[in-house]
């Protein structure tokens, strides 16, 4: 496995100023992964922007794991029906007449 | 400059104390978070709002300063004053600080009045990413067709990207570290772009698959030829069966959309054809068809 897109969890929790706790959470809860390599927790990259963005929900908003969990599953409902709109208004395209 | 009323976009008196102001903020963050309203620019315009409002009412001297000269910043003397009293006071101008990577810019009321401060009694020093900047490039049918590549013009920097082949209309591609700068050390954020692909007079999209018309004589689709026609990769020949229909489809494979991302792949274009009468008929012909009828 790569190690160079992997982010040592207590690194990212001293860069973010948060408790590794906070980070515990959000992978029991499942909204993370974190990857063990010889003992210590690692973050892949990829999932930076979304972690990041579970900090801010957490410490700015004051918004709970459980209400994390709920934004992000609605959110990927948005997502997907936005999704289907691109398609359905392509698909509509069809019947058009030209702009 | 338009004067902003911070008490009005936070939904509070001008009573109200800091816990009235901490929850008038939290209430109207959480509904305009850019973060849960992703894509949507007025929440982003509002959030930056109720940002800096919470900005200055939850700050004390800086309340107290927008309290007396808010709502008269257009006169000189007073702004003035205020601005003085900014350069005196502020030591860590352009240095602006903020726990979100949504800030943006606050607006121009603000900044006569308070400069480019910092928020104070801020602690969570923390590198965040840059705001994510979100732009929209409009191209024709003909230009999504093939991969090319296109300058693109963001906040002052001009940017080469690639447009592969096949780009769906309303799909959206990540151009990574083209947003806005990092916080604090914090990795520059990213530039979406979202493909709005115009109509074409001839070919109309779905997926990968290319549909259009062609007109066909009476005379080509009652006893079968041949015909040429326009593709979008240039003409190709048509063998076209006696007796085709008016309506009747064909498939022509791989003559269609290029596959995003799957170099050398197509969908296909499907074609209906569009049998036109003659019109304008001389007497032989009307002879020629009336005996035809009686056949």
């Amino acid at each position: 496995m790569q190690t160079e897109y992997l982010i040592a969890v207590d690194e990212f929790c001293a860069n973010h100023n948060i408790e590794i706790s906070f980070i515990s959470s959000l992978q029991q809860t499942g909204l993370i992964e974190i990857t063990t390599i010889k003992e210590t927790g690692f973050i892949d990259a990829g999932q930076l922007q979304q972690l990041e963005k579970f900090i801010r929900l957490y410490y700015e908003l004051d918004i709970n794991l459980e209400g994390i969990e709920t934004i992000t599953y609605l959110l990927q409902r948005i997502k997907s029906l936005q999704d289907e709109i691109i398609t359905l208004k392509n698909r509509l395209r069809l019947y058009e007449i030209n702009e | 400059m338009i004067f902003l009323d911070y008490y009005k976009i936070l939904g509070i008196d001008n009573t109200a104390t800091p816990k009235d102001i901490k929850n008038a903020y939290r209430k109207l963050a959480r509904k305009y978070h850019p973060d849960l309203n992703p894509n949507d620019k007025d929440a982003k315009k509002n959030f930056q709002q109720i940002n800096e409002a919470n900005e200055v009412l939850s700050d004390p001297e800086k309340r107290k300063k927008y309290d007396e000269y808010g709502k008269d910043w257009q006169h000189s003397e007073e702004f003035e004053k205020a601005k003085q009293y900014q350069e005196q006071s502020s030591n860590s101008r352009g240095a602006r600080y903020s726990e979100t990577s949504f800030e943006g810019n606050f607006s121009d009321f603000f900044e006569s009045i308070f400069g480019g401060a910092a928020s104070a009694g801020r602690s969570r020093h923390v590198k965040y990413r840059g705001e994510d900047y979100n732009a929209e490039l409009r191209l024709n049918l003909t230009d999504a067709y093939k991969t090319h590549k296109q300058s693109l013009t963001v906040n002052g920097k001009t940017i080469r990207i690639t447009i592969p082949a096949g780009i769906e209309n309303g799909q959206t591609i990540k151009i990574a570290g083209h947003g806005g700068q990092g916080i604090n050390g914090g990795p520059n954020g990213d530039l979406y772009i979202t493909f709005s692909i115009a109509n074409h007079p001839k070919f109309k999209r779905l997926g990968n698959n290319l549909y259009t018309s062609v007109d066909l004589d009476l005379y080509t689709a009652v006893l079968g030829g041949e015909i040429t026609m326009d593709t979008l990769n240039g003409k190709v020949k048509l063998k076209v069966k006696p007796e085709t229909q008016n309506g009747s489809n064909i498939k022509l494979k791989g003559k269609g959309f290029p596959v995003y991302k799957n170099e050398g792949h197509f969908g296909d274009l499907y074609v209906t054809y569009a049998i036109k009468i003659p019109t304008n008929l001389t007497d032989k012909q009307k002879v020629l068809f009336t005996e035809l009828s009686k056949s």
